[in-house]
């Protein structure tokens, strides 16, 4: 018997008197011996619940949580607060455990889960309709250029270098496969700036805020798009648009975004979840689950996986995309925060947040060495300039308890010197002011020791 | 939804691929097309039909559209190869019309022939019944 | 149906059970937002009335009580694992020890920002190491990446590393073969990386036909993809041969590992010859599958393949101080310096969360405790066939092919749809009744009203029997009244739905 199964000595010559057989590798029979293995795998023999805890918490401990510092990380995913009531909901048996709803009539929990889930993502998109989430940012940016490439004609997307630089570098590497190329648009102070597009453009790509932090004029940027027979594809933060007119008032045809900031841990990056939503015009495009209503045969109401003609099971080679298993759980959280959050409280929240980050903008941009980036409106993470080496003053920050953000030329060279701070719920004017302080401190030590040509 | 009984009308041509043609009597170079009893009886209750468009070109053996079902996509080969001339628009709303009157209301589109003896080559009602499987 | 109507039938729905916006009454709420604390500023001077929304988005307003209660009783609304019997064939729905969900909440793990210097993640990027060589170890391929997300991803990334390796010898292949057996994310990833999909026949012994496979095997095409054992449940002797036909014409092997179950520390797919595998770690490694994610799908490649891994790849220094053994001295990074690499898959790390679990499961089964996971589960489906052979039960749903089983099976329900008018469907929906989740239905396709059965290792010999007994009472109601099945089910919170209408006139979210 080993970790997690039954099978007794007594059960063993049961069954295998059932079956017929005289051991239990008399069923491995039809395996050529050229491909046994042999051996046992190389791998250490398997641990107690208690010993294998000691170690996955002696690892843990080697990692630096946001409790362990002030986290102004941000640059996609946030130290937003997760409501007690999401863990407690979301632990239960019935949502963890069960598999995707091919069973409708016993997976109505599930599946009403994920229509209230659809209609929370269509209210903040302003898109009348939502799948049931996707696996995170950057894939569902690389999935909404498939739906482009196959909605109308063109072989290129125009990528506002606003988008989140792993969402572009996914979209390159999967664009290659399906045969498009990727084109990138400056940011001129900030905003997006389209070049001309001709009809060879398939999409347009673009995100709000930006990656730099930066709220970007999308109805004009859709325009553009439409007047060159192009789709209008914006990536959202899903807070900030309580506050911010929303993509599908703006003309954009596909919203996507990383919900991880809707109610899902940080997880060093994953799982969380990615939203998509479209058009009417574009649904039978939409890749992923889609849960609809209906009736049964009593005439109640009832919730089903539908529009399954689309999905890889049924229509194969022709399908809108692969998927199989996508981030259920995952939207589950996003749904119950969303249900938390409410109608009044996004709002006050993404106004709060747009509130506390004029004031980091502001107490940051006052010190000595830092100087805004861009000088566009911001809601939640804005972008400076060190005149001092980043990493180093990054350094210098954390062991005063703070990281005070994104090294922007880890993925921007261009951007050497610019750091990018984000701001949620859990920061508050008192952080904000230590930030100000160790920040200020540790751009003057880095400034200090470059001037007296001392490497610390 | 009203399954009607198995039933291959006489006066319809048919293709190996589960397509019939309704040659107009008054004017032998247009037709009509649609798919037979067994394929909408196969495919299940029709939930929806991918209207082509009017004007284009249909070659026969191709598939020229898609009709769907809750559980299968099929492909709807055409029998004769011709121009579109009309799209059967009520399908929009009751795509379900294909299942419960294939040959009449559940017609598929109109076209006009450009090689009508293409004909000759698709069987009558009793050679197509034929290849059905039996039961 | 017009939206007026729509929307008019959607509200006169049945009492129930709401949805939380049903619930909503103005002004109720949950969350109430901390005061700023900062010097506020007009807020339109911080964002311009024409950036700003004019009305909200119409989320619910509701309590947290009610919050806490909706979700609880949608909750009794769902079968679940850790409830009932779960046999769903090619889906590998073992036990998900609970274990798992103490380690992956540890803060270390929990609250650890992906973007965190490396120097602040060594914990994680060391569980990420040691993941990626025990997968390695399994697969017999030693090169992994954690990227992949889910089981399909995986194969994304298995047809993209393909398209780089022959690509970087300046070849330009058009197509991949898959089974027409295959799980129909292999054609639909083929589409997506810009390949064609030709389909390789299998023969009466539900094997790969070779000859087929030597017919279509040419220098246009990229790559095979295969599972073994297949999505019949058949281990694939021929797989020698394959190797051969497929190396031969230079194309890569690929390896679907959702049937990983059956062969652990048995033979590994790197010595059956595949250059790439992909892991599904919501299926062999207890991942819960949390009613339809999240999973994750790591690859494993051979040498020649590993240039072309995803970005970053997660690698250890050795630290040059060695002190003692050494290995306490080295470090863990995100390698990005990697030139030949397909680029990215994702954003950050993966899906690090489900890393945590399976990493668990590894180090709590080890080496003999992962080969014993397999043999039950072979034992375990052999034992179940077994069974239902014992009650009659493979009269009218003979085994689709009369050989050994691996870890499940597939039955056809073609002579219990002639002989007593029921087909797979509706024996499925009378299981429900019976309190047990169907196995899968209606796949692989070249099976008539195929079942797929998969019990798993950690399921009792009891729980055998019952489904065994189960399923034959189901056909002895069916001999006397097929009726009842085909009506079922009767005892769930909602009985069959009308799908048509569903895919018809969509009601995707809610009227409001």
């Amino acid at each position: 018997m080993s970790t997690y199964t039954s099978v007794t000595d007594a059960d063993l010559e049961r069954m295998l008197a059932t079956i017929g057989v005289g051991t239990v590798e008399d069923l491995f029979a039809e395996i050529p011996a050229a491909l046994r293995l042999g051996r046992p795998l190389a791998l250490d023999d398997g641990l107690s619940e208690q010993e294998v805890y000691a170690e996955l918490r002696a690892l843990a401990a080697r990692n630096a949580s946001t409790e362990d510092e002030i986290c102004f990380l941000g640059a996609g995913m946030y130290d937003s607060y997760v409501p007690a009531l999401v863990d407690a909901i979301i632990m239960r048996s019935e949502f963890l455990t069960p598999y995707t709803p091919y069973q409708p009539e016993i997976s109505q929990g599930g599946l009403q889960a994920m229509f209230e889930y659809q209609t929370a993502i269509s209210e903040l998109t302003g898109l009348p309709i939502s799948n049931a989430s996707v696996y995170e940012l950057s894939s569902a940016v690389a999935g909404a250029g498939y739906v482009a490439k196959h909605a109308g004609s063109g072989r290129r997307f125009v990528v506002s270098r606003g988008v989140h630089p792993h969402a572009i570098e996914t979209l390159r590497t999967l664009a290659h496969g399906y045969g498009m190329d990727v084109e990138l648009a400056p940011l001129i102070d900030g905003r997006t700036e389209l070049p001309a597009l001709d009809d060879d453009v398939s999409a347009v790509i673009v995100s709000q805020p930006n990656f730099l932090g930066a709220v970007e004029r999308l109805d004009s940027l859709s325009e553009q798009a439409h007047e060159a027979g192009a789709l209008a594809i914006c990536t959202c933060d899903p807070i900030s648009l309580g506050l911010l007119k929303s993509p599908g008032e703006q003309g954009v045809d596909i919203a996507v975004g990383e919900g991880q900031t809707l109610g899902n841990r940080l997880d060093y990056g994953g799982p969380s979840f990615g939203f998509f939503a479209v058009t009417e015009a574009l649904v039978r495009r939409l890749p992923g689950r889609i849960a609809g209503a209906t009736r049964d045969v009593d005439g109640r109401r009832g919730f089903v996986l539908t529009l399954q003609t689309r999905e890889q099971h049924i229509r194969r080679e022709k399908a809108t995309s692969n998927i199989c298993t996508a981030q259920a759980l995952n939207a589950l959280a996003g749904i119950i925060y969303l249900s938390w959050l409410g109608r009044r409280g996004i709002v006050e929240l993404a106004e709060l947040l747009a509130q506390r980050t004029a004031y980091a903008r502001e107490r940051l941009t006052a010190l000595p060495g830092v100087e805004a980036l861009h000088e566009q409106p911001v809601v939640r993470e804005f972008a400076v300039r060190l005149g001092a080496p980043v990493e180093r003053v990054i350094a210098r920050c954390r062991e005063r308890g703070i990281h005070p953000g994104y090294a922007l030329e880890r993925t921007d060279p261009e951007l050497a010197g610019g750091l990018l701070v984000a701001i949620t719920e859990q920061r508050t004017r008192a952080q904000i002011d230590a930030l100000a302080d160790v920040l200020g401190e540790a751009v003057a030590a880095e400034r200090a020791a470059s001037a007296a040509g001392v490497a610390s | 939804m009203i399954v009607a009984e198995a039933s291959y009308p006489e006066d319809l041509r048919y293709h190996a691929d589960h397509d019939w043609a309704r040659i107009d009597p008054a004017q032998p170079d247009e037709a009509t097309f649609g798919i037979t009893w067994y394929a909408q009886d196969t495919l299940g209750e029709v939930v929806f039909f991918e209207a082509p468009t009017v004007g284009s070109t249909v070659s026969k053996d191709e598939p020229y559209t898609e009709v769907e079902s809750v559980k299968a996509v099929s492909d709807v080969i055409a029998p004769l190869s011709g121009e579109i001339l009309a799209v059967n628009e009520a399908l929009a709303a009751s795509p379900e019309t294909i299942n419960e009157d294939p040959y009449g209301d559940g017609w598929l589109v109109r076209v006009k022939l450009t090689d009508p003896s293409e004909a000759d080559g698709l069987m009558d009602a009793a050679a197509y019944e034929e290849t059905l499987p039996a039961g | 149906m017009s939206a007026i109507e729509r929307e008019r039938w959607f509200t006169q729905a049945a009492d129930d059970e709401l949805t939380i916006f049903e619930r909503s009454q103005a002004g109720r709420r949950a969350f109430v937002a901390p005061a700023s604390g900062v010097p506020e500023r007009p807020l339109d001077e911080l964002l311009a009335p024409e950036l700003r929304r004019a009305e909200g988005p119409r989320l619910p307003e509701v309590s947290e009580p009610e919050i806490v209660r909706h979700y609880n009783r949608l909750s009794k609304r769902n079968f679940d694992l850790d409830t009932g019997f779960y046999p769903l064939g090619s889906c590998t729905m073992k036990h998900n020890p609970k274990l798992h969900e103490r380690v992956a909440a540890l803060p270390g793990n929990a609250r650890l920002h992906p973007l965190q210097e490396e120097v602040g993640a060594q914990g994680a990027l060391e569980l990420m190491w040691r993941l990626q060589r025990a997968l390695g170890e399994i697969a017999g391929l030693p090169h992994v990446s954690l990227q992949p997300s889910a089981g399909s991803h995986g194969e994304l990334a298995g047809v993209l590393l393909t398209r780089a390796y022959h690509e970087d010898r300046g070849e330009q292949r058009t197509q991949v073969l898959t089974p027409d057996t295959a799980h129909g994310t292999n054609p639909a990833t083929v589409t997506m990386a810009g390949y064609e999909v030709v389909k390789v026949g299998t023969d009466a012994h539900g094997n790969v036909d070779l000859d087929d496979l030597r017919a279509k095997a040419t220098e246009q095409v990229a790559c095979l993809m295969l599972t073994n054992p297949s999505t019949l449940g058949l281990f694939e002797p021929g797989i020698a041969e394959i190797e051969r036909i497929v190396h031969g014409v230079g194309a890569t092997l690929y390896y679907d590992g959702a049937n990983l179950n059956a062969i652990m520390g048995i033979t590994r797919p790197g010595d059956m010859g595949f250059d790439i595998v992909h892991f599904n770690l919501h299926k062999s490694f207890t991942q819960p599958h949390g009613g339809g994610g999240p999973g994750a799908g790591p690859v494993a490649v051979a040498d020649h393949i590993e240039p072309y891994l995803p970005r970053p790849q997660v690698v250890r220094r050795p630290c040059a101080h060695h002190a003692g053994n050494g290995t306490a001295a080295d470090t863990y990074h995100l390698d990005y310096d990697r030139p030949k690499s397909i680029g990215r898959l994702r954003g950050f790390q993966g899906n690090y969360g489900v890393f945590v679990r399976a990493y668990a499961y590894i180090r709590s089964l080890g080496a003999a405790g992962l080969r014993e996971a397999s043999e039950v589960a072979v034992l375990n489906a052999n034992y179940l066939l077994a069974r239902l052979r014992e009650e009659g039960v493979l009269e009218y749903l003979p085994a689709a092919y009369d050989r050994l089983a691996m870890h499940e099976f597939v039955l056809s329900g073609a002579p219990m749809k002639r002989e007593l008018q029921i087909k797979t469907l509706d024996l499925a929906k009378r299981l429900l009744d019976h309190g047990v989740h169907p196995p899968t239905v209606y796949f692989p396709l070249i099976v008539d009203e195929a079942l797929l059965v998969e019990p798993t290792e950690t399921e009792t010999r009891e729980t055998l029997d019952r489904f065994a007994l189960t399923l034959a009472a189901v056909l002895r109601e069916a001999r006397s009244d097929p009726e009842i099945a085909r009506h079922a089910p009767y005892t769930t919170p909602v009985r069959r739905l009308d799908e048509a209408r569903a895919a018809r006139a969509p009601v995707l979210r809610q009227p409001l």
